[in-house]
């Protein structure tokens, strides 16, 4: 079973729709390397979904090349493709006539898995995702809330241990609050799983959080800007970009980095936070209490440190 | 002079003993109308039911399912025997043809609008995942679908049996003979083989009822 990462690159990628002036995806180029999380974002009518379904074959590409490992897609056989991507899209698709761990269990069965290996990865994946073989196995999807569903979808999607994961808005449809938890164990699960994960979002904040690189998209499928997050905030490339990152784009860089990222000075007095508390929030901290100086504190609570504003602002 | 026979409540009393008089006429003739309902609903099935299917897949050919519903209905049996005559002549066939234009449309149309309104992103999630046009028809759209699939059977096999009676007066056979012909079996003939055409009807009914319930996907209790 292949578990290592997949390298992606589309190379002058183009998608026309016949009788549209328009590309939907106009020359794209770029590569995402083994093992990162790539969020494609932009407003709608930006291709970022149509470029991620190029991929999988399920809009077919009119001009240029994508690569898998440095094989071409269309080299491949599409079935023998699909299968070797996992895909989580935002409506989740669950079959509303099997039971969760069928679901779960789909592309091993396509693939021809014997049922007891079937049965132990689906158990396996359901854990893994939070949920609990045993009851909620058993279950049908109607039976499930939104986020349980999306937890499903995500267990389904990697399956088969595929090295690359194709995500449409996979958080899209949920409250923010269970969204931001989704988020978190997602990141969770890449720290332990390091697949290539190609992510579409309109939520600027949600590619920041998630991806170790973002792809901005602008009207007409171009790409308008490719880098880290913190590039992005601190570098936007034109106006379009730093309109689209929001005008607290440096508030939002702030939020990248932690207290115990900085050089502390000495211990001193004032407001305490811990090591991994953001610089945005510690910055909050400042603002509420009118003071100048965080005291950094290890987990246990002991003052190793201190950070002026000035540090945070640097 | 034929004087018609009034109804009365003991016309059924009398349709009872000539059942009992009678059974063995009533049988073969139910089996004629058994055949030449099954033939007529069997091709109605292979001509219809895998178009419907794969047009309903393609999500293509919405007016023509819709058409073939209307056009169906339009068209009265008994029109298409007389026009029958004309070509294929009189007996099995051409009473066959006439109950195959009415079983077509049900089937038709319900299997094109069951597979057309599964839920779109279910389907993309199985084409996404490797599934192949045939697999997406058979594991998911299918299964989903069959409610109204068998729905259409159903109604196609009702139809068939209730108006494979005229069969009789092209020379078909079944129990429309005796229905038509009073001279013959008197009231309480017609009345039995009416009782018969009911009871079949209604047993087909049953009989697809069972194999939907059978084979309707679970979906559990909605929370």
């Amino acid at each position: 079973m292949p578990t290592s990462a997949a390298e992606v690159v589309f190379d002058k990628a183009t998608k026309l729709y016949p009788g549209r002036p328009e590309p939907a995806v106009d020359d794209l180029s770029l590569t995402v390397p083994a093992g990162e999380i790539c969020v494609l974002v932009g407003p709608s009518g930006s291709g970022k979904t149509t470029a991620l379904k190029l991929v999988n074959r399920l809009i077919y590409l009119t001009e240029g090349e994508i690569r898998i490992d440095g094989t071409k897609i269309y080299d491949l056989d599409v079935t023998e493709l699909r299968r070797s991507i996992g895909y989580v899209i935002q409506q989740v698709g669950l079959f509303p006539h099997m039971t969760v761990e069928a679901n779960v269990g789909t592309v091993p069965r396509l693939l021809g898995w014997p049922k007891q290996r079937i049965r132990e990865r689906s158990a396996e994946l359901l854990e893994l995702v939070g949920l609990d073989p045993a009851q909620d196995g058993a279950r049908y999807p109607a039976q499930l809330s939104g986020g349980q569903q999306q937890r499903v979808g995500l267990a389904r999607a990697l399956a088969a241990n595929p090295p690359l994961m194709l995500m449409d808005e996979p958080f899209g449809a949920i409250d923010p609050i269970v969204r931001a938890r989704l988020q978190d164990e997602f990141l969770r699960l890449q720290q332990e799983l390091r697949k290539t994960v190609l992510f579409v979002t309109h939520d600027i904040d949600e590619a920041i959080k998630i991806g170790d690189r973002i792809a901005i998209f602008r009207q007409g499928g171009k790409l308008a800007q490719y880098d880290t997050p913190e590039a992005i905030l601190r570098r936007p490339i034109d106006d379009f970009v730093a309109e689209f990152v929001g005008a607290d784009r440096a508030l939002k860089a702030l939020a990248l980095r932690t207290l115990g990222e900085l050089e502390l000075g000495p211990p001193r007095d004032g407001p305490r936070a811990t090591k991994d508390t953001t610089l945005r929030d510690a910055l909050a901290l400042l603002i509420d209490e009118h003071a100048d100086i965080v005291a950094v504190t290890d987990a246990d609570g002991a003052v190793v440190g201190s950070v002026t504003r000035d540090d945070l602002l640097q | 002079m034929i004087v018609a026979a009034q109804f009365s409540p003991g016309t059924f009393v009398d349709a009872i003993h000539f059942m009992g008089n009678h059974a063995g006429l009533l049988l073969s003739k139910t089996g004629e109308h058994l055949e030449l309902s099954g033939v007529a609903l069997a091709i109605a099935l292979v001509l219809a039911l895998p178009l419907g299917l794969w047009l309903g897949h393609r999500h293509r050919g919405f007016l023509f399912a819709a058409s073939v519903a209307n056009v169906g209905r339009a068209l009265p049996s008994l029109v298409l025997i007389a026009f029958g005559l004309t070509v294929l002549g009189i007996g099995f066939w051409n009473n066959t043809a006439a109950l195959v234009v009415l079983a077509v449309p049900p089937i038709l149309t319900n299997a094109y609008f069951a597979i057309d309104n599964i839920d779109r992103d279910v389907v993309e999630a199985a084409r996404g995942m490797g599934f192949t046009e045939r697999q997406i028809l058979t594991r998911v759209e299918l299964p989903l679908g069959l409610p109204l699939v068998v729905a259409g059977i159903r109604i196609a096999a009702i139809f068939v049996i209730a108006t494979a009676t005229i069969a009789a007066v092209a020379g078909g056979g079944g129990l429309g003979e005796i229905i038509v012909n009073q001279a013959s079996y008197g009231l309480a003939g017609v009345v039995a083989a009416s009782l018969c055409v009911s009871a079949l009807a209604f047993l087909a009914a049953l009989l697809l009822a069972l194999v939907l319930r059978a084979a309707s996907p679970r979906q559990g209790p909605a929370t």
